[in-house]
């Protein structure tokens, strides 16, 4: 049953053979069983990329937990593995028992990034199941898709039998019994268990519904039959402490990025920026108990001998009471434990954290104003006010940082040159506040290309070219060339463009990423072996133009692609904000004033699970979510001394 | 209290290493003690400074991909006294599949460390490409070459090195299941002498499928001493569970 044997021999040619062998801790140890669904979740990417996702995590548990389910896990193996793979004869596998794909009943890929798209076709390809779902026989393995890229399913439409909306704790559940149903009666029918999937709520099953076109225009996408639903929608979990998952986080053997313990603190986040599609489909907050918080991070210390802990959301800082749960952590674990908080709000640093950090960890600190000027600002409603700003730069260089990262957003709605020269401005500051408590003060900027997201604000707006995109970042680069303190990086403008076609394209895109897979394209977010000119040449080919789709603004009328998923958010309230960024006025965060009906809650009866009634202090807003770019933004590492910490003397 | 003068015990243990996760890296390998460590609870040692590490020291870099019975690395304990037995059992339940502590003993202040007092190390090597009658002939013009030259990369530079001084001992072993043994002691000083640059050093060239380091020596006084058999009195013992 197991490749291993195979394997084996294999291993030795290629780069970093950990990546195949599994035997995490945590991990588990399924039996398989006729009368039990398997399913190999997988992720696109290479395993140290894919390893620490969470939602894969949780859904792997989840399903081993059942008795009616056993779950492994794949990664794309890299290109050199894949060569041998493909010489040998050998199909895609789980790391866990290495498991031909081939036995299993559902192959599901976790989507958070639409560059790996490419990546899913060769999975399904090496896993030997015919890349087009149309393609695929009776007994055929089930193809799934989740995570926040499913949003706009319709690139993928032709290859995956159905996507899952939302979170998956309990439709997973759901979707196991129907594929049951299927394995039970020997897999006759594809047709009857794809009927079966579209009646779970939070299931699209695109080969069950038309499209229809009139030129380059998208007119409608229909089902086909009377149950299957006209609008799918996305599921939520009403309340995040009936799920304390991952309860065994996997402790890889090899290095991983975020190679620690994550304890997810809360789900949602209304701070609203309006570039960010994590935050809009995501609604509402919903907080972990504080004291599940504590739990899981000293029980998950203890099991995995971490000695650092990220407390994960879309902007950890609005946790309900963050400075006692980071305290309580600190005092977890044996020696020391450091603290992570991703997406650090600059106030919240200043004002709230920095009181307890006594021994800094001095690698790096990074904050997200995401724009130059305060009106940029107000338009993609990230209100942070500069004096927070500088004040959290300010107490950083004063408790001994000398170098940080700030994270901005460019080709935004808008956008003139004087909010691009801004950014250079902030940086510039930013290095002048660091003379004063270090001679070497070092600001880095990082300039990310701003790609349009479906269920967003922005989503009827025309990305910018990629000269334009160009032209912006040499103008900053210019600009900041002259000041010895502040370094610039950037992110490629032509991979945002290739986003761009996948972020919002229709079903016509999958004739793209089809062709750019069977030329070789895969691991497109590496940018050593990202290849625009196969991208570009394959919209020709297919006749699709990519200003069409990528730079050209839509209208309010316009049939959008994803106009048959459902994220809670009402279309009107969408197009109400994107008129409010055009005249830069800014909206207020939900959790802690009225209620606007985006929709998110009121259209599921559910509502935020939060334990403060007043927002954090400090006052201003803002999140530190960067939607765009491949390499998630370095994170604040903050150390704190746990009991019995060394003294200083 | 200046840490220079706190009380320390220094430990070395033996493990092995097989299975799976012979394909992690010496880096890996590193990691997951220090994970296995803090996970025991026992008070290790750290460094100072703004990242403490645990204060761990290893011995020669096993290959990625090989197997091992004799691997050491020795572990400072923040405290005067520290029982091997006791490091060894808490270790029994945190180490991963295929890691496997079989051994310790307490070090007496200034002994050398693994990398410089090791001069020899035994190798068990699994060929599938070759007959035990081809391989015995080849281990004959390996013995009786009067030299071995391999060449190596290092930083871009091509370095030529005579491997022949390197080779101590060499014979056909019993056969595996699946193919043939060589079994090789190599010297590991000034430089470690690995098995695949003897394997590449005659032709025919061989391609391993398993590579095993079965015992690491100390030459002293031309007795060959088991790492943990160094140091001087007191001086514990412990094996547990060798396999
Ligand atoms: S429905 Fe109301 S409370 Fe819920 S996220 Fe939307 S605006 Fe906020």
């Amino acid at each position: 049953m197991s490749l291993w044997p195979e394997l084996e021999l294999v291993l030795p040619e290629v780069s970093k053979p950990a990546r195949y062998i599994g035997g995490e801790g945590g991990m588990a140890t399924p039996e398989h069983h006729p009368s039990k669904v398997a399913w190999l979740l997988a992720y696109p990417d290479t395993y140290e990329i894919g390893l620490p996702n969470q939602g894969l995590q949780i859904l792997y548990e989840i399903l081993n937990e059942r008795d009616d389910s056993v779950a492994e896990r794949a990664y794309a193996p890299w290109v050199d593995m894949e060569a041998e793979m493909r010489a040998g004869g050998l199909p895609l596998f789980s790391v866990d028992t290495h498991r031909r794909a081939g036995d299993f009943d559902v192959l599901a890929f976790n989507l958070s990034a639409e560059l790996v798209y490419t990546n899913l076709l060769n999975c399904i390809d090496l896993a030997g199941a015919p890349v087009r779902a149309e393609h695929r026989a009776d007994d055929d393995l089930l193809i799934g898709a989740g995570g926040h890229c499913t949003y706009n399913p319709e690139p993928l439409a032709d290859f995956v039998d159905f996507f899952v909306l939302g979170d998956g704790e309990e439709v997973v559940s759901e979707i196991t019994e129907a594929v049951w149903d299927w394995k039970r009666s020997g897999k006759k029918s594809r047709q009857s268990v794809l009927r079966a999937l579209a009646a779970i709520e939070g299931v699209y099953v695109p080969s069950l519904y038309d499209v229809a076109y009139d030129g380059p225009a998208l007119v409608s996408i229909t089902p086909r039959y009377a149950d299957v639903p006209a609008v799918v929608e996305k599921r939520t979990v009403a309340d995040l402490a009936a799920w304390p998952y991952p309860k065994q986080q996997l402790v890889p053997l090899t290095e991983v990025v975020h190679d620690r313990l994550n304890v997810e603190v809360f789900r949602g986040c209304t701070r609203g920026c309006r570039f960010c599609q994590a935050g809009m489909i995501t609604r509402p907050v919903r907080e972990r108990p504080a004291e599940q918080v504590r739990t899981m991070v000293a029980d998950g210390l203890a099991r995995s001998g971490y000695d650092e802990v990220a407390l994960t959301s879309l902007s950890t800082a609005d946790f309900s009471g963050i400075e006692e749960v980071v305290s309580a952590t600190m005092d977890c674990g044996a020696g020391e434990v450091s603290v992570s908080l991703p997406s650090l709000r600059v106030d919240a640093f200043t004002v709230g954290l920095a009181a307890q950090i006594q021994r800094a960890r001095r690698t790096g600190l990074t904050f997200a104003p995401e724009a130059g000027s305060w009106r940029m600002r107000q338009v993609i409603n990230k209100l942070i006010d500069e004096r927070d700003l500088y004040g959290a730069v300010e107490s950083a260089f004063s408790q001994g940082w000398r170098r940080m990262k700030l994270y901005f957003l460019t080709g935004l709605p808008t956008e003139t040159d004087v909010d691009t020269l801004a950014i250079g401005e902030l940086a510039r500051n930013c290095v002048e506040l660091g003379r004063a408590h270090t001679k070497n003060p070092s600001v880095t900027v990082s300039l990310g290309g701003f790609v349009p997201k479906p269920f967003t604000p922005f989503q009827w707006f025309g990305q910018n070219t990629v000269s334009e995109l160009q032209r912006k970042v040499f103008l900053l680069r210019d600009d900041i060339k002259r000041n010895r303190g502040v370094q610039m990086k950037w992110h490629d403008p032509k991979a945002s463009l290739v986003e761009g076609i996948a972020s919002r394209g229709d079903r016509r895109i999958g004739r793209v990423i089809e062709e750019v897979w069977r030329q070789g394209g895969t691991f497109q977010e590496w940018s050593e072996h990202f290849d625009y000119d196969r991208w570009t040449q394959a919209m020709a080919k297919h006749g699709l133009s990519v200003d069409w789709y990528v730079h050209r603004h839509r209208t309010e009328d316009e049939v959008l692609p994803w106009d048959h998923i459902s994220a809670g958010l009402h279309k009107d309230f969408l197009w109400q904000d994107w008129r409010d960024a055009l005249n830069e006025v800014g909206l207020e965060d939900c959790r802690w004033t009225p209620c606007y009906d985006c929709g998110a809650c009121t259209g599921y009866s559910i509502e935020h699970i939060v334990a403060s009634a007043v927002p954090p202090a400090g006052g201003s807003q803002g999140t530190g979510q960067v939607p765009t770019g491949y390499q998630p933004p370095e994170e604040v590492s903050v150390q704190l001394s746990g009991i019995g910490a060394r003294s200083s003397t | 209290m200046n840490p220079n003068q706190a009380p320390r015990t220094r430990i070395r243990l033996r493990y092995g290493k097989s299975g799976r996760i012979r394909f992690t890296s010496h880096r890996d390998v590193a990691r997951i003690w220090e994970r296995s460590l803090r996970r025991t609870g026992l008070p290790v040692a750290q460094t100072e400074g703004f990242s403490p590490r645990a204060k761990l020291h290893f011995g020669l870099a096993l290959a990625t991909g090989y197997e091992s019975d004799a691997e050491y690395l020795d572990v400072d304990f923040k405290c005067g006294e520290m029982a091997v037995e006791e490091v060894l059992k808490s270790l029994v339940d945190v180490l991963p599949d295929g890691i496997e502590a079989t051994g310790g003993a307490v070090l007496a202040p200034g002994a050398m460390s693994l990398q410089q007092a090791v001069t020899i190390c035994d190798w068990d090597i699994e060929l599938l490409d070759v007959a035990a009658g081809d391989l015995a002939q080849w281990v004959d013009q390996v013995l009786g070459a009067a030299t071995l030259m391999v060449t190596r990369e290092r930083k871009g530079q091509k370095i030529t090195d005579d491997l022949a001084p390197q080779v101590r001992a060499l014979e056909v072993g019993e056969p595996t299941s699946r193919g043939v043994r060589l079994l090789a002691t190599l010297g590991t000083q000034p430089r470690a002498a690995r098995p695949s640059e003897l394997l590449a050093a005659q032709e025919p060239v061989h391609r391993p499928v398993l590579i095993r380091r079965t015992r690491q020596w100390i030459e002293q006084d031309g007795a060959r001493l088991e790492p943990l058999m160094v140091g001087a009195a007191p001086v514990q013992h412990t094996l547990v569970g060798v396999q």
